[in-house]
């Protein structure tokens, strides 16, 4: 079954092997079974064979530049676990991802070469100091740009970006060249250009595939290398083309508060269950930047441009050309939907902020909407799924 | 100033004038407001005061604000009024009285502050980027988020002359440079360089002086409590930066504290505990906290707040003059990372505190409203431990709710925190002998 390749990155052999020459039915389950698998066996047997890691929290990370030095990069995106070891390490009143991430590290399911976060929020700028204090490995911060809107913000963070080529170049005990860059940016590109299908799918012809599976297809991106996600995306999109499935009577929503912890993927099929998601931001870090890098030229200052000029939003990101507000109507829009659920991970700060905004939007567009909050490790959906029901039943008999 | 030292009024003085400014700061706000002037809205860490103050701009400290319902019990009104509004229980408390601030049109317990015209604000709390954005829509404002990178890890910090550190520099400086023409639009006023050199200059004297006070409280006894005396400094520090009125007072504080220090004169007539605070202060009973320690003969020498709150300002940055621009990138690049680095790197800024101040024991308070403080606290805390014996209190509240602020348990667990202190210090007698 398992095919022996050498891909770009060196490594002799694939890490996700169950699904190969399986029924589509049998390949979608093995995805789940992986995504909701809290040891990331896929990562263990990467190391396994000598690979190293770059694990980087949520949002968004230029996996490019690690992925150029023959790294895996790994996304931080917690985990449905008791944070027995890291709830010692934080204080209460925080969000779980930041929790159960910390502990996927501390109980050694997944084990690291590098970390990195980002200043998205006043939490997860913190985790670099603490991880820090826990860990030998290098642990920093990555400032993504706030200042989107200065005509100087590609240039700085072409400047950061070599930072990290310069820290990764040193744990992969190897240089990072343009050409290792502008290979890696091709396989992104094509995998940003699967996903984009995939999402197309989603918008057009909902019933071919579901909240879950969609979600479970985008988040192996995040676990194996991507040579791997653009063969099993490759593979499966014809697949899911091919599903007969019949269009339902259902209404068409936009999920929007997923762009940093996850919600349970128990919840997202519960979703699944009343409504065609046709569009959200889960995991958007993976779909951020929307088109191509061009490989020409520089590439860092390329993939630079493209995080700021060609890029996705999220209430994590200032740009003054992008008001939340507005984009999260443009998504609606752009999807076709007929109503949003707009929620929020428990104690997240920006998240829940930005909650204020996009229902004073839709209530102004006249948008139906439904506001709630989630855990990842939440287990009883039986209360929302009632309320959601309730909010769906209301829309197709108005 | 020696005839005050003389009669002896000169104790107590730093208190009475920043109490008497922060009047006059408020009365000039509320005269902005009622001529409907529009005021620049800024945070603690990173004001750009000194560039602000030259093109007149009524300056709006949000957090101080807010804090202020707390300091005088209202903040309930506010909090209560912003979550009507839709804003959730568990977000940022100065967000939300600050909210209800702007739903009152600015009415505050002090005064009355001006509509804002323009808020400029750093990324050194991402809540302040939040927040601003609440105004982008109440107000239609422009908004400026001055990015200021900060520390990427733990003692990596980068200095002049290296690549990573002139990176930062000029996107900091290209900023600034693209922040002046907004200023003049908003404001109807060109850029004067000249001013912007004077308002440096008070900077500078502020800087060098704020430092000098806080070096000065290594004093034994102690001369002032960085948690309630040094609130009161902080706040002037803010709200007077880059001012001449500000750096008069920062060096009168220099004189009344080399005046305690000659004379033996501590902030506790009995000092017998030495203790530095990390977080942010109790403000709903913030007299009542200061005072849970105080009567039992503890006094806190110095705080992660005096440092971060004051923007960094500790580190006593000095501008040079012949180049304005490139020094206030390179001074706010320093200081504000500074401001961070005492708020999530601070394992060896917290080691060298309790060295250089001869400290007995460190009080950690995490808040329920503040992630950018609180979320690490308790790994610090456990990394602090291992670099120093010392006995150390970890009590969570908050900022601004009373309704996660219990008195009782705080009561108990700070008198718990002492009886360790007290037999500690009778065990080390003990094996003198």
């Amino acid at each position: 079954m398992t095919t022996k390749v050498t891909m770009d990155n060196g490594i002799a052999e694939r890490v996700f092997t169950e699904w190969r020459d399986q029924p589509l039915d049998e390949v979608l389950y093995h995805c789940r079974e992986l995504v909701e698998d809290p040891d990331y066996p896929t990562v263990r047997r990467w190391r396994d064979r000598g690979g190293k890691v770059v694990g980087h929290f949520q949002v968004y990370f230029p996996e490019e530049i690690a992925h150029a030095a023959g790294m895996l990069p790994l996304k931080l995106r917690g985990a449905t676990l008791e944070a027995t070891q890291a709830d010692s390490r934080f204080g209460s009143y925080l969000c779980s991802i930041l929790k159960t991430s910390l502990e996927l590290a501390l109980s050694r399911r997944i084990e690291l070469e590098m970390f990195v976060t980002h200043p998205i929020c006043d939490a997860a700028r913190n985790l670099a100091a603490v991880w820090g204090r826990n860990f030998q490995y290098p642990c920093q911060i990555l400032y993504l740009p706030q200042n989107a809107n200065s005509s100087h913000a590609a240039q700085y963070l072409r400047g950061e970006y070599d930072r990290v080529r310069r820290a990764v170049e040193e744990i992969a005990g190897r240089p990072v060249t343009e050409d290792d860059l502008r290979g890696s940016l091709a396989v992104f590109n094509e995998n940003r250009a699967l996903l984009r299908e995939l999402y197309g799918m989603k918008r057009e012809t909902p019933w071919q595939v579901s909240a879950e599976d969609a979600y479970v297809l985008t988040a192996m991106g995040g676990m194996i290398p991507r040579e791997e996600h653009n063969e099993l995306l490759r593979a499966v999109l014809p697949l899911l083309r091919e599903r007969p499935a019949k269009a339902q009577d259902r209404i068409r929503v936009v999920f929007e508060g997923g762009f940093c912890e996850q919600p349970p993927l128990d919840l997202i099929r519960a979703i699944g269950r009343s409504c065609y998601v046709v569009d959200d931001d889960l995991l958007i870090g993976l779909r951020w930047i929307l088109d191509d890098v061009p490989l020409d030229g520089d590439p860092l200052l390329n993939l630079a441009t493209a995080y700021l000029e060609n890029s996705s939003y999220s209430p994590v990101q200032h740009d003054l050309r992008k008001p939340k507000e507005d984009m999260l109507l443009e998504r609606i829009a752009g999807a076709n939907a007929q109503a949003a659920i707009v929620t929020a991970a428990k104690m997240c700060e920006p998240g829940l902020e930005e909650q204020v905004a996009y229902t004073r939007a839709l209530d102004r567009e006249g948008v139906p909407y439904f506001v709630s909050e989630f855990e990842e490790n939440m287990t009883s959906f039986d209360h929302l799924e009632i309320q959601l029901e309730t909010f769906v039943e209301n829309l197709l008999f108005e | 100033m020696a005839d005050a030292t003389v009669d002896g009024t000169i104790v107590g003085r730093g208190n009475k004038d920043g109490a008497a400014l922060f009047r006059q700061w408020f009365e000039e706000l509320t005269a902005a407001a009622s001529e409907d002037r529009r005021g620049a809205y800024v945070f603690v860490m990173g004001s750009f005061c000194e560039l602000l103050q030259t093109f007149d701009l009524p300056i709006v400290f949000p957090e101080i604000n807010s804090l202020q319902t707390a300091v005088r019990r209202v903040a309930h009104e506010y909090l209560n009024e912003a979550e009507d509004y839709g804003y959730s229980p568990d977000i940022c408390g100065y967000v939300k009285a600050d909210v209800a601030t702007q739903l009152r049109g600015g009415e505050l317990p002090m005064g009355r502050i001006p509509k804002p015209g323009i808020a400029v604000y750093t990324n050194a709390c991402n809540t302040y980027i939040k927040w601003a954005e609440i105004w982008e829509r109440m107000y239609g404002i422009p908004t400026f988020v001055l990015d200021v990178p900060g520390t990427r890890a733990a003692g990596t910090q980068t200095w002049p002359g290296h690549p990573d550190f002139e990176n930062d520099r000029r996107y900091v400086a290209a900023q600034i440079r693209e922040l002046i023409p907004v200023l003049e639009r908003v404001t109807g006023i060109g850029f004067d360089i000249d001013k912007l050199r004077e308002t440096m200059t008070h900077a500078n004297a502020m800087g060098r002086a704020w430092r000098r006070v806080l070096e000065l409280n290594q004093s034994r006894p102690s001369l002032f409590n960085a948690l309630s005396d040094g609130t009161i400094y902080l706040g002037v520090a803010n709200g007077f930066r880059g001012t001449a009125a500000g750096a008069s007072y920062f060096e009168d504080l220099v004189e009344e504290m080399e005046f305690k220090a000659a004379e033996g004169i501590g902030t506790l007539t009995e000092e017998l505990y030495r203790l530095i605070f990390v977080g942010v202060p109790c403000y709903p009973i913030f007299r009542r906290f200061t005072e849970l320690f105080t009567e039992l003969g503890g006094t806190f020498v110095n705080s992660t707040y005096l440092w971060f709150a004051s923007g960094g300002s500790n580190v006593g940055f000095q501008y040079d003059l012949e180049d304005p621009i490139e020094s206030l990138a390179e001074g706010v690049l320093v200081s504000v990372r500074d401001a961070m680095d005492s708020m999530f790197f601070q394992t060896t800024i917290l080691a060298e505190m309790i060295d250089s101040f001869a400290a007995d024991g460190v009080v950690y308070h995490p808040i329920k409203s503040c992630r950018t403080v609180s979320t690490g606290l308790a790994d610090n805390r456990r990394s602090l431990m291992k670099e120093r014996d010392i006995p150390s209190l970890f009590i969570e509240s908050d900022m601004m709710d009373k309704r996660v602020v219990s008195e009782a348990q705080l009561k108990n667990r700070i008198d718990a925190f002492f009886e360790g202190l007290e037999s500690r210090r009778q065990q080390a007698a003990i094996r003198q002998k």
